[in-house]
């Protein structure tokens, strides 16, 4: 692994000058041919890489709209090009998010536009050649598909969509990632990301509610497979034993007790998670996502909540409904089935935070505020929560919502500065596939600009804790607060000051 | 020169309006499968149409991004937009009355409209990301754009054509007849920079006008958990 290094913290945080090249040895490891095959890729690159891969590309932008316009209608008018972590914290112009959309832009011209045909290099078409798949397979693996550069497009052109098609066609033609496929191959034989079967579940299940027995006295459940609850709820697996993830999850239990809403967790759908965004897939997505219906259907709920997962809430949020009928409105047989079975007079999927929220609105929880006196709270939005969904009736109660969560359990709360919060958030520096540890020097770097907002008000307010609803902001940032001179165990979950603060058996 | 001109416009303005037509029916036919709107979003279509119509008239996004590339950005096609306008007493009889009122604005905003194309330009040179990302079309582009509003200028402040002559050429092309046109050099240069700019648009990145409406991550109301939204291509998924 190459030297892991931390940029300098910048006093102005003026963009970085052109560093060419800067993260060109930033690769992550190539997925084996097992996992390749496991999810029905090519186990290696193919021979004929560069026709099937022109083919698929001809496919995907019939498939998606997003695509076709995003490739059509750029004019490089340069405003996303100081918008992205990574090219803030590495200076590396492939970073910028039009250069990353060119190295897919130029191929797409080359073979699917007139000009581009006729006059290649005046238009800044490209063939695809070994180089260029090879700075594919590097940049597209150097963003985190925040959509941070979307927000400021004139066009509103997502980077996003872009990546994701780039790896949509590097795994058809057997060039795929291995951190993400691999997950995925886990996902889809055990039920979640990490790999932990059923039994491991139930005893770490037991073993929470021996814990939480003695720290509260209070009998709280996690109960899993129970057939007749009213809540499914689904929760990114690292909630089940990561720090500070287990927390959180010990929060949303010590809520349903306090509530008296019975729940259930899902053995077969043990992970919200769905790195099948991460690579741009449709299917392996839908897949993934059929799992919760199929566990829903099954247990019988009438309500299905999601825990803290940035970019699981994306999926569950936006795409749910689409892929596997999980929401409402629906009038064909496939949503019917499942939607006649919910609560519609809730939302579906309901997010932690809402139904959390909800329930302190209603009064219905007990809350000691002056517990979490030892902390000061920051909140950093996660970038798919932040531009990619919705809480509540209004735009922006993804904001909102999160935020009124925290002021309700803590006294002492701290926004950082404008313009690295809510929609203009900055990623975590680990999202989108990109959370593995041959990718450190790029995870560390890219977490800069967050890093810089969060000293400023650490130094000014004495903020020590960093709030997130997103399991991978959370292991991300355990990883890199040190480099930044951080202490590690300074982030957390909102769920993590509600558990803090909530007080079980002492309603009046 | 009538003559070419004449055959160059029609033909100008038959792949100006076919190749846009065909590249808008190519996007809406293009299905989009998922719900991605750029969040927070509207939740409602009316609140759509008003998110595409700031987009459109103020740049709202490209403000929120860079303050000089939106004032020159926004400047120049304010500007475009009122010589288009003015433009239009070439093409009606009599010239409507609201376009006879614009006609001084027009002249100025000749300059504004060049002033800002100036300003785009030198962020091409002077801004080390910008410099990196521009192509020689990207350059080429601004050259043609600027080039039109200086030799229009110029038939205004230094060369006078007759107008009245140029008229008399588009109405009659308007009513198929080739009339003819004066014969000043600074008028060719002009009508046919215009003409190489409506062939090259339904080709090149002016695609970006008729694209910011099909654009997922903004035409999209936000109501995925109300509304079941399913893509032809993905509905047979559902019966398997």
């Amino acid at each position: 692994m190459a030297d892991v290094t931390a940029p300098p913290l910048r006093e102005f945080p003026v963009p970085p000058p052109v560093r060419p090249d800067a993260m060109a040895m930033s690769v992550p490891y190539v997925a084996t041919e097992k996992m390749q095959e496991a999810i029905g890729f090519p186990a290696k690159l193919v021979d004929d890489w560069h026709d099937r891969a022109i083919a698929k590309m001809g496919e995907l932008v019939g498939k998606y709209r997003s695509l076709r316009v995003y490739l059509d209608a750029c004019v490089h008018c340069g405003a996303c090009t100081d918008k992205c972590h990574y090219f803030l914290g590495t200076g590396d112009p492939k970073n910028m998010p039009v250069a990353r959309q060119e190295l897919m832009r130029g191929v797409y011209r080359r073979h699917f536009t007139l000009p581009g045909r006729l006059f290649p290099k005046l238009v800044g078409a490209r063939e695809l050649t070994k180089e260029v798949l090879d700075d594919w397979y590097k940049y597209y693996n150097q963003c985190s598909e925040c959509r941070r550069c979307s927000v400021f497009c004139p066009y509103g052109i997502d980077t996003a969509e872009v990546t994701m098609a780039a790896k949509e066609i590097l795994d058809s033609i057997g060039y795929g990632q291995k951190y993400t496929n691999e997950i995925i191959g886990k996902v889809h034989r055990i039920g979640n990301n990490l790999g932990l079967p059923g039994p491991a579940l139930e005893d770490t299940f037991l073993g929470l509610e021996e814990d939480t027995k003695e720290e509260t006295g209070a009998d709280v459940k996690f109960p899993l497979d129970q057939k007749g609850a009213e809540v499914l709820l689904v929760t990114p697996s690292a909630d089940f034993f990561a720090e500070p993830h287990v927390d959180s999850l010990i929060g949303y239990a010590k809520v349903f007790h306090a509530a008296g809403i019975s729940w259930t967790l899902s053995s077969h759908a043990s992970e919200a998670g769905n790195f099948g965004l991460f690579i741009g897939n449709y299917e392996q997505m839908r897949a993934i996502a059929m799992r919760i219906r199929e566990a829903a259907l099954e247990l019988g709920v009438k309500r299905i909540v999601v825990g803290e997962c940035g970019h699981a809430w994306r999926v569950a949020y936006s795409f749910w409904n689409t892929l596997a009928g999980i929401g409402a409105g629906g009038d064909d047989p496939f949503a019917r089935q499942l939607q006649s079975q919910l609560d519609l007079r809730h939302r579906q999927p309901t997010h932690i935070c809402e139904f959390t929220w909800d329930l302190v609105q209603r009064g219905a929880l007990v809350l000691d505020k002056e517990a979490n006196d030892h902390r000061v709270v920051t909140f950093h939005d996660s970038c798919n929560v932040a531009r990619a969904s919705r809480m509540g009736d209004d735009p922006g109660g993804q904001f909102e919502i999160p935020r009124a969560l925290v002021r309700a359990v803590a006294n002492r709360y701290v926004e950082m500065r404008a313009g690295t919060t809510r929609e203009a958030t900055f990623c975590c520096g680990g999202g989108g596939g990109l959370l593995t540890d041959e990718l450190l020097d790029l995870r560390v770097k890219g977490a800069l600009p967050r890093m810089e907002s969060l000293r400023e008000v650490a130094d000014r307010h004495g903020v020590n804790f960093l709030a997130t609803i997103c399991a991978i902001c959370k292991a991300q940032f355990t990883k890199v607060l040190p480099y930044y001179g951080f202490n590690r165990s300074m982030v957390g979950g909102v769920h993590q000051l509600v558990s803090t603060a909530i007080r079980l058996g002492a309603k009046q | 020169m009538a003559a070419f001109f004449a055959v160059l416009f029609y033909l100008a303005a038959g792949v100006l309006v076919a190749g846009v037509a065909l590249r808008v029916r190519q996007y809406a036919a293009t299905p989009a499968p998922l719900k991605i709107p750029t969040t927070p979003a509207p939740t409602t279509r009316g609140g759509v149409v008003l998110r595409l119509a700031r987009e459109v008239v103020f740049f709202e996004s490209l403000f929120k991004a860079t303050l000089w590339t939106w004032l020159f950005g926004w400047l120049f096609h304010a500007a475009m937009a009122v010589v288009l306008v003015r433009h239009l007493r070439y093409f009606t009889d009599p010239v409507w009355g609201w376009v006879a009122w614009m006609q001084p604005f027009g002249v100025y905003a000749g300059f504004a409209m060049a002033a800002g194309l100036a300003g785009l330009w030198a962020r091409r040179f002077l801004v080390d990301r910008v410099r990196y990302i521009s192509t020689p079309s990207d350059h080429l582009m601004l050259a043609l754009l600027l080039a039109i509003a200086a030799s229009g200028l110029g038939m205004k402040y230094l060369a006078h054509t007759d107008v009245v002559a140029v008229k008399a050429f588009f109405l009659g092309l308007l009513a198929f007849e080739v009339r003819d046109l004066p014969a000043d050099p600074l008028l060719a240069v002009h009508l046919g920079l215009v003409a190489a700019l409506m062939l090259a648009f339904p080709f090149s990145k002016l695609l970006h006008a008729p694209g910011l409406f099909f654009s997922p991550g903004r035409n999209q109301a936000d109501d995925p958990r109300e509304r079941r939204h399913l893509a032809a291509w993905a509905a047979p998924l559902d019966t398997k």
